[in-house]
């Protein structure tokens, strides 16, 4: 049995070096692994390139990571709610890559999965497609995207074994699974880590062989960004 | 009287039919939820990952696990299923849902839609948008007819950044519902108490009026 479980957050970000491309899952506060999040950001490592739908929120999230001013590119989706990754984006202190959420996910799939390019209709006849090579298929038109390459990806699931199988919660799982395996080190924060057998094989959502270290987190905030509830 | 943002969400519930999976945006369209017709069996999707999406949860009951695509609480009703975003943009992109509902800030009368740029201003990103809109078949646009500083949003060619081209079928707005056909704007149907006259005065690009032109019906 191989086994991936490192002891603390330290050891789950060894090897991460000033520049390299990280992916972070989460979409909104919802899934990302904030105790990689809480590391990173007080670590002395920067200028990182990252790959994330969301941009989080001032105070929590991503929003960690551009208050210490650790990001210089930012690949991600839709950027609406942290007002300091406004103000260095409108600065042009960083560098922002917009991408549709579906092409954003599908390149971090095709990079999991051996994929180098796909050919996808959205974007078409926008500036995403801006310097795209564009085929026709079947009449319709699609524009080619490429797979991401990145160093690290930091992801977050609901459960996980010591040999790296996760579970993933409700619409906690979002970018997570396809993260896993999408980048040279994987690095899963779980809330629960239990021993190998622990878990239903037949209930995976990801199979260890896409994770390369495995941590319970030491806490979690799980901020909820826009509680709504039904008034009676 | 024009219609107010929850009449043009009842209005478009009337397209909704049995059997549909549907995908709501963010703001009028997410008003839609609240006016499905009864006896009608349909699902809605968000994109972050979730089938079978229910209305927000009881205060106490609030999960943060569970979001739709504005990041509100919501609930997942009986038979909901959660899925990866990569397949829940392959519902969509392999047309597997029947309806999207989204805002815009402006329509081109070929059917091109601007949602998510206003350069040197506003950034706020397409998110789903321009998957959504390069491959769902039946898209409707709600939103308001004119902008806060009464310019027509019904363009004869988007100044904005687009988002996606020749896409969208029908527009409901505070003033009319109309769909976009090869000459231009088909005035289909006017808010009650709307003059012709204020509608072609609202919209920049070609507007058609046929002879007859009934008012919505709520």
């Amino acid at each position: 049995m191989i086994r991936k479980k490192v002891d603390t957050v330290t050891q789950a970000l060894e090897g991460i070096q000033s520049g390299m491309t990280i992916m972070l899952g989460g979409f909104g506060l919802c899934g990302i692994p904030e105790n990689l999040i809480s590391a990173l950001a007080q670590s002395s490592h920067k200028n990182f390139t990252c790959i994330s739908a969301n941009v989080g929120v001032d105070d929590f999230g991503l929003g960690l990571l551009f208050n210490q001013k650790k990001i210089k590119t930012m690949i991600g989706s839709y950027v609406g709610e942290n007002e300091e990754f406004e103000r260095q984006m409108l600065s042009k202190e960083i560098d922002v890559i917009l991408t549709p959420m579906g092409t954003l996910a599908e390149k971090c799939r095709a990079a999991k999965v051996g994929i180098p390019a796909f050919f996808t209709p959205a974007g078409f006849g926008t500036e995403v497609a801006e310097g795209k090579e564009i085929r026709a298929f079947n009449g319709k038109q699609y524009l080619l995207e490429t797979a991401y390459q990145a160093d690290f990806s930091l992801v977050k699931a609901w459960k996980g074994d010591e040999t790296g199988n996760l579970i993933f919660k409700g619409t906690a799982r979002n970018f997570n699974p396809l993260m896993c395996g999408a980048a040279t080190i994987t690095v899963a924060e779980v809330e629960e880590l239990v021993p190998p057998g622990a878990l239903d094989p037949n209930e995976i959502h990801t199979p260890g062989i896409f994770v390369d270290r495995i941590f319970q987190g030491e806490q979690y905030e799980k901020r909820i960004e826009r509680r709504t509830v039904k008034y009676p | 009287m024009a219609l107010s943002k929850n009449d043009i969400a009842k209005r478009i519930a009337q397209e909704l039919r049995s059997g549909y999976y549907v995908n709501l945006g963010i703001g009028i369209p997410t008003l839609v939820a609240n006016h499905i017709p009864k006896n009608i069996a349909i699902e809605f999707q968000s994109e972050n990952g979730i089938l079978g999406m229910g209305p927000f949860p009881k205060e106490g009951s609030e999960d943060a696990d569970l979001i739709n695509a504005g990041k509100q609480t919501i609930t997942a009703l009986p038979g909901a299923s959660f899925f990866d975003s990569a397949l829940s943009f392959g519902m969509i992109r392999g047309r597997h849902i029947d309806l999207t509902v989204l805002g815009a800030m402006e329509v081109s009368e070929t059917g091109d839609i601007a949602n998510w740029k206003i350069p040197g201003k506003l950034v706020k990103g397409m998110g789903g948008a321009m998957d959504l809109v390069s491959s769902a078949e039946n898209i409707i646009v709600a939103m308001m007819h004119t902008d806060p500083k009464g310019a027509s949003k019904l363009k004869t060619k988007c100044s904005l950044p687009l988002t996606g081209v020749k896409c969208v079928k029908r527009i409901v707005t505070n003033l009319a519902v109309i769909d976009i056909v090869a000459e231009g704007f088909l005035l289909k149907e006017r808010a009650p108490d709307v003059t012709l006259e204020e509608i072609k005065e609202a919209t920049e690009g070609n507007l058609i009026i046929p002879a007859e032109v009934p008012v919505v019906k709520l």
